[in-house]
């Protein structure tokens, strides 16, 4: 059980770092200012790849809840457990530095557009599976109604989004073919492609190391938790 | 030839079974939630009395006045915040009631499919849920001067509610073994349901709007879409919430 | 339906063919709450007609274990077999043989007590419900209080409901948890009254109890149960009712 720190999580530790100090580098002094925005535009490239990471962390969420259904293995409970509370703080910055753009932009913090709606819904879901489990004692049953819950919320949530789509949205889709009239909406030139995929990437490594260390933390609290029972007896 | 077609035979005649003892079983706890109800009348009384305290709140918290109050969107959206609220302190006491004496052990003990008892409890929250909202429905139009007899807002209540109920039932099985039980439910219900409430509203609206059909379908379709997702997942995933 | 008619009991038994005559019989059961072991590999069998009391302090294990064979919980580890029947991939035939008499009334208040054996014959499918309700509640001593709200009952009478509840469906196997708990003498000797005679039909029975003096009177077994393994176990014939004491005190301390 006792284990010391893989010499490639380490690696991985160090290899995130850099990649992060680039992408910022790379936000503020290599991707061109966007003309009619200006500067506050740069907030866009982690923005996209916040959203990104909460939304892994939802799906990682309900995956692991399916999978801990089938197995029963407390494993895929840390997991799934790891991958809503990374997926909450990532959504929270992205809900938070989406409203920094939309202040200049929209001319207000908060509108109830589709995406913004997604995002809320998703942040309260989440919340909703903590405080969930903080109510029940038996660690069983807690992984069991997370998983259930990670389920039911990971299929509500498409679902939301769509329904809020079905109103006319004001939120740019600069990614994919979105409505050019949208306020907000922009043509990425290749400097700012560049910078915008490598902040993608960049996050989705970051999302890997917290995971990973999440899930190791998780199986010491475990460990502990053994030893613990082992002294009482 | 002939054994094969007397196999298969014999097999349907295995899967009538099966279906007879789940429907029994579903009817069996219907039946029991209905003549409690009945008797006691605590759980649709406790929803009509504060479905009608909400009403009063709307009234002097937005202060309709009376063109706003035939204002379809505003309408609409109270009944829906009725319903929700309302349905919420059924589901509540409906699996109160089964954990109380121990009453859901009981219940698991007997030699029949787990999802036949969801489906029961389902069954009897959405009548109850349907009462409340027959009885709200005059009660609102009298209040507030607005005829609300429309074929179309009854079809988008009757789909609401069974979104409503097919997520809320499954949810408050969880919430009733907690230990925060009484607040757990609606914050685990309502970001989860928001589609069912958004939909519902819009579909509505739309009918006391007197909208085209076309512009009315696509939340119809809505709620259809999320009350086949939502009953089949419970479905699937109940057993998981009343085992150990 | 005459007085003297509802007294012939027992539909008679149906004749077994399997030839095993362990009607419970658990192997290496193993049960975790999370990290928490709470049954370590237990071993246990009970023969048909045996009435076995299992003793032992608080949190050795007991309602587990008890929950366990109601088909309420599952195993870890190991295996269970009740009736010839396995848990928990053959639940539902288990269940069918199953009658379970818990702590808790599992009664509905808010309805009367021949509308729960109603309910709860439906669950279980059972024929002839209506003449097989009110011999139930003959059985128990409730047909006076049959259109009363269970609501409105003693503990003692919810807790005679509940063994009317466990019988209705003629089981095989009676599982009773703690049935003595929160009942004074008078009522806890009329409860015994009715286990004395449920468990006379044939019927194998495990109880849980703290309470010697009452296991003493009605079992036929005894097992000390303690840390999640059974210590000890004993026939009735065997031990004094005076020695039962200092064997139980034995057993705990052994382990």
């Amino acid at each position: 059980m006792e284990e010391s720190k893989p010499r490639l999580l380490t690696v991985l530790d160090v290899f995130t770092v850099a990649l992060f100090l680039i992408a910022t580098y790379m936000v503020f002094f290599y991707a061109p200012q966007e003309a009619v925005m200006g500067d506050v535009q740069r907030v866009f490239y982690f923005h996209v790849a916040t959203g990104w990471v909460g939304m892994l962390g939802f799906i990682g969420a309900a995956v692991a809840g399916i999978i801990y259904l089938i197995k029963k293995d407390r494993k895929w409970d840390i997991v799934g457990l790891a991958a809503v509370e990374i997926g909450i703080v990532f959504i929270f910055i992205n809900i938070v530095t989406g409203a920094i753009w939309a202040r200049p932009i929209w001319n207000t913090w908060w509108t109830w557009d589709p995406r913004l709606t997604t995002a809320t819904v998703m942040l309260l879901i989440y919340l909703a599976y903590l405080m969930l489990r903080q109510g029940i004692e038996d660690p069983d049953r807690r992984a069991r109604f997370g998983a259930v819950y990670a389920i039911v919320g990971s299929l509500s949530v498409p679902l939301t989004y769509f329904s809020a789509r079905i109103f006319r949205t004001i939120h740019p889709i600069v990614i994919g073919s979105g409505d050019p009239s949208a306020t907000g909406s922009f043509d990425m030139s290749p400097l700012m492609t560049q910078t915008f995929m490598f902040s993608l990437l960049t996050f989705t490594f970051i999302f890997i190391d917290l995971f990973w260390h999440r899930i190791r933390l998780g199986r010491k609290a475990d460990h502990v938790e053994q030893l613990r029972l082992q002294t009482m007896e | 030839m002939t054994v094969e077609r007397e196999s298969s035979y014999l097999a349907s005649e295995k899967n009538a079974g099966k279906v007879a003892s789940f429907l029994r079983a579903m009817g069996a706890v219907v039946w029991k939630d209905l003549s409690a109800e009945l008797r006691s009348r605590e759980l649709i009384s406790a929803m009509l009395v504060f479905a009608l305290l909400v009403i009063m709140i709307f009234n002097f918290a937005l202060d309709l006045d009376p063109a706003t109050r035939r204002d379809p969107t505003i309408t609409a959206g109270v009944l829906w915040v009725i319903f929700v609220f309302a349905g919420t302190l059924g589901l509540n006491r409906s699996m109160a009631v089964e954990k109380d004496r121990g009453c859901m052990d009981g219940l698991l003990l007997a030699p029949v499919d787990r999802s036949s008892i969801y489906f029961g409890k389902a069954l009897g929250n959405l009548i109850f849920m349907l009462m409340v909202e027959i009885i709200v429905l005059p009660i609102y139009s009298v209040l507030y001067n607005v005829n609300l007899l429309n074929l179309g807002l009854l079809v988008v209540i009757l789909l609401g509610s069974i979104g409503y109920v097919a997520v809320g039932t499954l949810l408050a099985a969880m919430a009733v073994q907690a230990r925060t039980r009484d607040i757990l439910l609606p914050i685990l219900l309502f970001p989860v349901v928001l589609p069912v409430i958004l939909a519902a509203v819009k579909a509505s609206t739309g009918f006391l709007d007197g909208s085209e059909m076309e512009l009315i379908r696509p939340w119809l379709n809505l709620l259809i879409v999320y009350d086949i997702i939502f009953s089949a997942v419970a479905f699937m995933v109940f057993d998981y919430v009343v085992e150990e | 339906m005459s007085q003297s008619e509802i007294f012939v009991l027992p539909s008679p038994r149906a004749p077994q063919l399997r030839s095993s005559l362990a009607m419970i019989k658990v192997r290496k059961l193993v049960k975790r709450f999370g990290l928490k072991t709470v049954l370590r590999g237990m071993d246990f069998s009970v023969e048909r007609g045996e009435f076995v009391a299992l003793l032992g302090p608080n949190g050795a294990g007991k309602t587990t274990f008890l929950r366990i064979l109601a088909s309420l919980s599952r195993p870890s580890m190991g295996g269970v077999n009740i009736a010839g029947y396995r848990l928990p991939d053959q639940a539902a035939a288990v269940r069918r043989r199953l009658g379970v008499v818990s702590h808790l009334p599992l009664l509905y208040g808010d309805l009367t007590s021949e509308e729960n054996l109603r309910f709860y014959g439906r669950m279980y499918g059972v024929q002839d419900l209506p003449a097989r309700v009110a011999e139930v509640l003959e059985l128990v001593g409730l047909t006076p209080r049959r259109r009363d709200l269970v609501r409105t009952f003693s503990r003692g009478m919810q807790q005679r409901l509940a063994i009317g509840r466990a019988v209705l469906h003629d089981p095989d196997v009676m599982l009773f948890d703690e049935p003595h708990t929160g009942l004074d003498q008078d009522a806890s000797a009329m409860l015994d009254t009715v286990l004395r005679e449920v468990a006379a039909r044939g019927r194998t029975v495990v109880m849980t109890s703290h309470d010697l003096a009452r296991a003493a009177d009605l079992a036929s077994r005894f097992d000390v149960i303690s840390r999640g393994v059974i210590t000890a176990s004993v026939h009735s014939d065997e031990i004094e009712t005076n020695n039962l004491l200092a064997f139980y005190r034995q057993a705990i301390q052994s382990s």
